[in-house]
């Protein structure tokens, strides 16, 4: 009687007041192993109401030794949770989940024996959230900004104002190549990367892939997309598809110019690769999200002879491009391309206003340098990433 | 109506997911990561597109006797006999099992996944092959790549301070200030650029999942 007494003010003192009844052994749940049965000279007891995310424990030390504590969640296997020091009579238990049932005991460090098995539920854990999350103010006043930037340019574009965008050397060189194709009588491969379309990348290759598609209708020259990702075949079949009736020629579209390859990234590899070896197109147009198989495609593509324009937004792909490849675009000139082919003026508006932006997010840039320079880390620790 | 619908949902998903980057109410965050599950279960379904598509031009390609026709026979075998046995293993009477392990799994770990680091492996060649056409002297700027190169080649292996002293610090010079100045140059312009796509694609002013630009 006088020790659950002795335990339950311990618990009281680590600020158990009001605590629910510890729940006491209940052997039945717990993994049976080669342990002491439970000491009954040993005991443990649990609390969770005053610890927001915890369990608080509390014990009675046992001939002043040290003693491990030990937890088991839902599986009823007990794992070492803290080993405590000789005279330690509390720990809180950090670590719950919000919710979630846990079993208890304590093991004297030196024998097997064991207290009785307590269970406890961690308390469910009250969410505090910002309706406004402040720590992305940067992001949104920068993101502000640059809208308006590119919505004013639209509208200018949308008035009749003249916008020049400097040359692209990779996208001038798309006529060409197929061109190059046509003469030759072989086909355009155009591979769209190996992401899905919820990827910037991939998307901006759908637009270009557009163009392209439009063009060898034009000329009736044999076009092939494989696909990597399920969604992007179904994207690029109705670009394709669109493409063609756009150019005036629906029946020229077959079903199986956009095919389904392996969602596998090295079988989908080895099939392009495969393909370029043995049906050598005149013109590989390898644009998207590229990995690991960058290389070994512009390397496939390169010894098969073809012009080979890439363009990828990732920067380790981009060194392979732009040495396999006759034509790469970089980063941004891959989301300029639709913009650059179609020419339209709305669009055309769009780059220019990105380019302004650019303009003043190098100034801004510079100003940080000289602020931190001297020593002034407000501005910069503003626009730190958080 | 049928231009106008895919616009709006368009439009309407695009600037939720803008909003909800800076909105911390669980009720958006919440709808913001069922959007993300919906794209796996949208994918799964595509999924049975792609297995479609795989298997009718493969067919047509045995049908009118193409050019490597046999090549689809093997794609459409591997297809069917590991789709059998990855959905009706369990179901065969004694099982397949090849030596020790199920039929399904022997495969994967004995022809699926050596295929697989074979395909990689082929990366080394590549490099090889590329770096070799890359380093050729040109040019002015050819040759100072390949001095650059031979250096941070020289500092990441330890003979290469026998070789070359200081080959480390010069190396690691190069990868932190001239080499990391234009990874960030191309990265905050492809990141503006994707932010304006993004923009262009919201607003409708451009519809690649449409076909291209707008009209």
């Amino acid at each position: 009687m006088k020790k659950p007494l002795f335990c339950l003010l311990i618990v009281l003192l680590t600020g158990a007041a009001g605590a629910q009844e510890p729940i006491l052994a209940d052997p039945d749940s717990a993994q049976t192993d080669s342990l002491a049965p439970p000491s009954h000279d040993f005991f443990l007891a649990a609390d969770s109401s005053q610890e927001p995310m915890g369990i608080a424990l509390a014990w009675e030390p046992s001939q002043g030794i040290p003693v491990m504590l030990e937890r088991a969640s839902h599986d009823s296997i007990f794992l070492p949770l803290s080993t405590q020091e000789a005279g330690a009579r509390s720990f809180v238990d950090t670590t719950v989940e919000s919710g979630v049932e846990y079993l208890y005991r304590v093991r004297m460090a030196d024998s097997n024996v064991v207290s009785a098995t307590v269970r406890a539920t961690a308390p469910h854990a009250v969410q505090e959230y910002q309706f406004f999350r402040r720590e992305r103010l940067n992001a949104l006043l920068l993101f502000l900004f640059y809208a308006a930037m590119i919505i004013g340019y639209i509208l200018m574009a949308k008035r009749g104002a003249s916008l020049f965008i400097r040359k692209i050397a990779g996208l001038d060189a798309v006529d060409e190549a197929i061109g190059r194709a046509t003469e030759m009588g072989r086909k355009v491969l155009y591979i769209p990367g190996i992401m899905s379309v919820d990827n910037i990348q991939t998307v901006a290759s759908m637009s270009i892939l557009g163009y392209v598609a439009e063009k060898t209708a034009s000329y009736g020259t044999d076009l092939e997309v494989p696909n990597k990702d399920p969604l992007v075949l179904a994207t690029a079949k109705e670009v394709v598809k669109e493409a063609y009736l756009k150019a005036g020629r629906p029946d020229y579209f077959q079903e199986d110019m956009v095919n389904y390859v392996s969602y596998d990234q090295f079988a989908f590899t080895a099939a392009v690769q495969g393909l370029m070896t043995r049906e050598k197109p005149a013109t590989n147009f390898l644009i998207g999200s590229f990995y690991a198989e960058s290389l070994i495609m512009a390397e496939a593509g390169n010894a098969a002879g073809a012009i080979q324009v890439a363009g990828t937004a990732e920067l380790a792909q981009l060194p392979f491009f732009v040495v396999a490849c006759d034509y790469t675009l970089i980063g941004e000139e891959l989301y300029a391309a639709s913009a650059y082919l179609s020419k339209e003026p709305l669009m055309m508006g769009s780059i220019k206003g990105q380019d302004l932006a650019k303009v003043v997010l190098v100034g801004l840039i510079l100003l940080g340098v000289v602020l931190a320079s001297f020593g002034q880390h407000g501005f910069v620790d503003f626009f730190a990433q958080r | 109506m049928k231009r106008q619908v895919p616009i709006v949902l368009c439009f309407l998903t695009g600037a939720f997911v803008v909003v909800a980057f800076f909105i911390g109410h669980p009720l958006v965050v919440d709808l913001n990561e069922k959007l993300d599950e919906l794209l796996i279960i949208v994918t799964a379904f595509a999924l049975v597109l792609g297995v479609v598509s795989f298997a009718q031009h493969h067919t047509k390609k045995i049908q009118r006797k193409q050019k490597d026709w046999r090549n689809s026979i093997v794609s459409l075998t591997s297809l069917g006999l590991m789709a059998f046995l990855g959905l009706f293993e369990s179901m065969l009477k004694s099982g397949a099992v090849i030596g020790d392990r199920p039929a399904f799994d022997w495969l994967f770990t004995y022809a699926f996944t050596p295929l697989q680091a074979t395909m990689f492996s082929l990366l080394a060649f590549m490099i090889a092959s590329a770096a070799f056409r890359a380093f050729r002297i040109k040019n002015v700027e050819a040759a100072v790549l390949m001095i650059a190169a031979v250096i941070v080649m020289l500092g990441r292996v330890p003979i290469g301070q026998y070789i070359l002293p200081h080959s480390l610090e010069i190396s690691e010079w190069i990868m932190n200030n001239p080499n990391l100045a234009a990874q960030r140059g191309i990265l905050i312009g492809a990141a503006l650029g994707a932010a304006s796509m993004a923009i262009r694609v919201i607003l409708g002013i451009e519809r690649p999942y449409m076909g291209g630009a707008g009209d």
